[in-house]
């Protein structure tokens, strides 16, 4: 008996639909204007060549934004109609769709994630977000914040490198559906996809000053969310920075939402439907290179079920793709930097030197780029790093449990509460862990499923505030009675 | 081993029969089919599936791009896997000759275009595709058991499948009792699998479980390994005359109940969707789903076929548009 050996031709995407352009400028009342700071240059983490230069910005275009910003707040933005507002994010929104095919090119050079993810799911819940929040704009007063809810003012916001556009989404669509202006700062690393974004809010003839771009390092982030012209700060990041910004914020008018670091707990009980928890885990800790806030980067399972489950994910793991992010049929992409990469290729020892055990999947990695193969840490003990630090990569650290409190206790037990996942059959069980787990969003048989209308943030050190649905709303509002 | 529900006057014969002798399965397995009630408790004790994770993961997995050396390779592969049936009232010795001559050469004009693995046609047209593919190795499948609804007597059903093989039929795809596995008598499903099995002999057995009437994917794996541990050589999805007939989500439970048998037994069975799946396009989703549900070891004629009438035209005009460069159109592929 022979069977046929059968590989997948490459089915590259083609990188000029990308359109990428030497040279990028920041975006500043509403024209590309180049910044005072030194530029950047940007790499595409799957080759490590460079992909474009990009202006950035100084302390100074910080305050020139800020003052743009509150004038476009004064005179148009806060005076608009919400009706009227709305028609801009509608635009904003299809504008995102139209261009969808070019932005997830844009995203996956830049970022490294495979184009299957950028193309299915950064992209079109971009546009998603701008059209969920278009529909608030002309119906404040009905979204329970009382009868003439206010917007706040100039919001800073900063935004990180693992989901550029659609962080960028995340926070412009309500803000702007509000009535705020923004200034926004995205990732040194993924400054890219965010400026093709002002290029649709331009073209949807969005009021100059009502939305700025400012690329740039942490100094000029820094400098934005102290800037005494703001009124509002969102901050998308890890928890050090998070914790910084709360304390330099401290004693002023500003209102703050954080959404930080995690090490969530996905946790699976023996009557799970074990195929699909496998799928979850993979889901949960692989999708985007791991590098998601939310991830499910703790596997709890139930020790009488462990061996099953993971043989099962071995041999799953075992089937991913992992190369060429621009490849239709790649699962895993590239590590966004050289920096991240050694962050997690240093945690990883130390779980060998703490006496797990490694599984890494048996896939080829690319000898030029910043790729990490999928790696599995059983053994897992809860006082061991790699169980209690953010790894923020492909690495997953396997616990076990005996009993629901023992699986309870094991997950609340971390200075995190962003996410947690739980498999099991029994639907009593899914409500009563759902309501022990302190973490802001649960899910039950599935993980990493994002939807605007669903609220997403954090308990504990996984920050404060939510973002989406009604509840993210209130980030944007100062309720009046 | 021994029939669950106890020997009668209408169950000799259904001793020992599986594929795979009861000795070499693993204790775990040797319990299951002990008597009805350790079927039972085997069954209902498989784990659920979720429906929501299935149809996500089968929809990731139709995201493939196959292109090129690659989708040539899949369309050469899926023509050889295909159960090209016709199964009308309808059915005359011309029909079934037409189609058995197409199944020897599907595209005349293209030499070197693989035949297909097999004809399906209804007994009492075996042997007439018998005259036909005397002396090639395409295999000559026969529905029997009362296809469609199975609803008969289990002497019927032997008679049915005996005259099959009598005829020259060397593949039998028999019906499970639907009736029987949802009032939850698995014991009567068991024994009638086993007793056709016994009845082909070394004949392989498909087991047509009929998903779409089964209702949900928990009942589609605990029929699928209620098939597997009768005996059947091939699981199958359908009889063509349900709707929904063969999903890609039911074909993706059916294929993680064969990896898992492997697993447990080493032994590889088969896995038949048949109905619904008309286009390259569809087959090739269906490959990709063998590749990385089941392995690599499935993309073989042996444990993989499509059960389908139309779809091998589509397969033909595709092949040609890759080697021809041009599509051709459906003028230039045989009406059958």
């Amino acid at each position: 008996m022979t069977h046929l050996d059968w590989e997948y031709a490459p089915a590259p995407e083609s990188a000029a639909i990308g359109r990428i352009k030497e040279r990028y400028s920041m975006f500043v009342g509403g024209k590309f204007v180049d910044g005072r700071g030194e530029d950047l240059k940007t790499v595409n983490p799957a080759t490590e060549e460079p992909l474009a230069v990009v202006s950035t910005a100084s302390t100074a275009d910080v305050d020139t934004a800020v003052s743009v910003a509150r004038k476009a707040y004064d005179d148009v933005w806060s005076r608009m109609p919400g009706a009227e507002r709305g028609k801009y994010l509608y635009r904003i929104a299809r504008g995102i769709a139209e261009r969808a095919r070019e932005l997830a090119v844009v995203e996956t050079l830049d970022n490294g994630k495979p184009i299957k993810e950028s193309r299915d799911g950064d992209i079109p819940t971009a546009s998603a977000h701008f059209f969920y929040h278009a529909g608030w704009a002309d119906k404040l007063e009905h979204a329970g914040y009382g009868p003439a809810p206010h917007p706040l003012g100039v919001a800073g916001q900063v935004i990180p490198w693992n989901f550029p556009l659609l962080m960028a989404a995340w926070k412009i669509a309500p803000a702007l559906a509000a009535g705020n202006t923004v200034v926004i700062k995205p990732a040194e690393t993924t400054p890219l996809s965010i400026l093709v974004l002002a290029e649709i809010i331009a073209d949807a003839d969005l009021p100059p000053g009502v939305v700025n771009i400012l690329p740039g390092a942490g100094d000029v982030g820094s400098a934005l969310v102290n800037h005494p012209g703001v009124d509002k700060v969102a901050f998308t990041g890890s928890t050090a920075v998070g914790r910084a910004i709360q304390a330099s914020l401290a004693g002023t008018r500003k209102k703050l939402t954080l959404e930080l670091g995690g090490k969530a707990a996905n946790i699976v009980f023996d009557d799970a439907p074990i195929d699909q928890a496998v799928e979850g885990i993979v889901n949960g800790i692989f999708f985007n290179q791991g590098h998601v806030c939310c991830a499910g980067s703790r596997l709890l399972v139930q020790e009488s079920v462990a061996d099953e489950v993971l043989a099962k994910l071995r041999a799953r793991v075992s089937t991913l793709r992992l190369g060429d992010p621009m490849d239709k049929n790649t699962d895993i992409g590239a590590i966004n930097s050289r920096e991240q990469l050694d962050r997690i290729t240093a945690l990883a020892n130390v779980g060998d030197e703490e006496g797990a055990e490694r599984w890494t999947s048996p896939c080829p990695v690319p000898e030029r780029g910043f790729f990490f193969p999928p790696t599995v840490f059983s053994g897992v003990s809860q006082s061991m790093r790699i169980s209690r630090e953010e790894i923020f990569g492909p690495v997953l650290s396997v616990l076990t449990f005996r009993t629901p409190d023992e699986a309870i206790a094991k997950a609340n037990n971390t200075p995190y509460g962003l996410s947690a996942g739980i498999w099991t059959e029994k639907g009593s069980r899914i409500l009563g862990m759902a309501s022990a787990l302190r973490a802001g969003v649960v899910w039950s048989n599935t993980f990493n499923r994002f939807d605007p209308t669903a609220a997403f943030g954090g308990y504990k050190e996984s920050g404060f505030g939510r973002e989406g649905g009604r509840a993210g709303l209130g980030a944007y509002l100062q309720e009046e009675n | 081993m021994t029939t669950l529900q106890g020997s009668s006057a209408s169950r000799t014969g259904a001793l020992g029969a599986t594929a795979l002798p009861a000795a070499a399965l693993p204790p775990d397995l040797v319990d299951a089919i002990r008597d009805e009630q350790s079927l039972r408790r085997f069954l209902a004790g498989l784990p659920g599936v979720d429906p929501v994770g299935l149809e996500q993961r089968s929809a990731g997995l139709a995201t493939r791009s196959i292109k090129k050396a690659s989708k040539l390779a899949a369309i050469d592969l899926a023509i050889s896997m295909v159960d090209l049936t016709t199964l009308e009232g309808s059915d005359t010795p011309g029909k079934v000759r037409s189609l058995a001559a197409k199944a020897r050469r599907p595209d005349p004009d293209v030499p070197g275009t693989p035949s297909v693995a097999a004809v399906c046609v209804y007994p009492d047209m075996v042997s007439c595709a018998a005259e036909v593919l005397r002396g090639s190795s395409i295999g000559i499948a026969s529905v029997a058991t009362a296809f469609p609804s199975g609803r008969s007597a289990l002497p019927i059903k032997l008679a049915d499948t005996r005259l099959a093989i009598e005829s020259g039929a060397t593949e039998v795809d028999m019906v499970i009792d639907r009736g029987a596995f949802l009032a939850g008598n698995y014991g009567k499903v068991f024994d009638e699998i086993v007793a056709i099995k016994q009845a082909c002999g070394t004949t392989r057995l498909k087991v047509i479980l009929e998903t779409g009437e089964l209702g949900t994917y928990d009942n589609v794996r605990r029929a699928s390994w209620l098939g597997l541990l009768a005996g059947g050589d091939f699981i199958k999805t359908s009889t063509g005359k349900i709707s929904p007939a063969a999903t890609l989500p039911v074909t993706h439970v059916m294929l993680q109940a064969v990896r898992d048998w492997y697993d447990r037994t080493g032994e590889r069975r088969a896995v038949k969707p048949a109905g619904g799946i008309r286009n390259t396009k569809d087959a090739i989703k269906y490959l990709v789903a063998v590749r990385e549900v089941a392995g690599d070891e499935w993309l073989d004629p042996f444990l993989f076929r499509f059960g389908a009438s139309s779809l091998l035209n589509d397969l033909l005009m595709q092949r040609r548009a890759q080697t021809q460069g041009h599509y051709s159109g459906p003028s230039y592929v045989t009406v059958d």
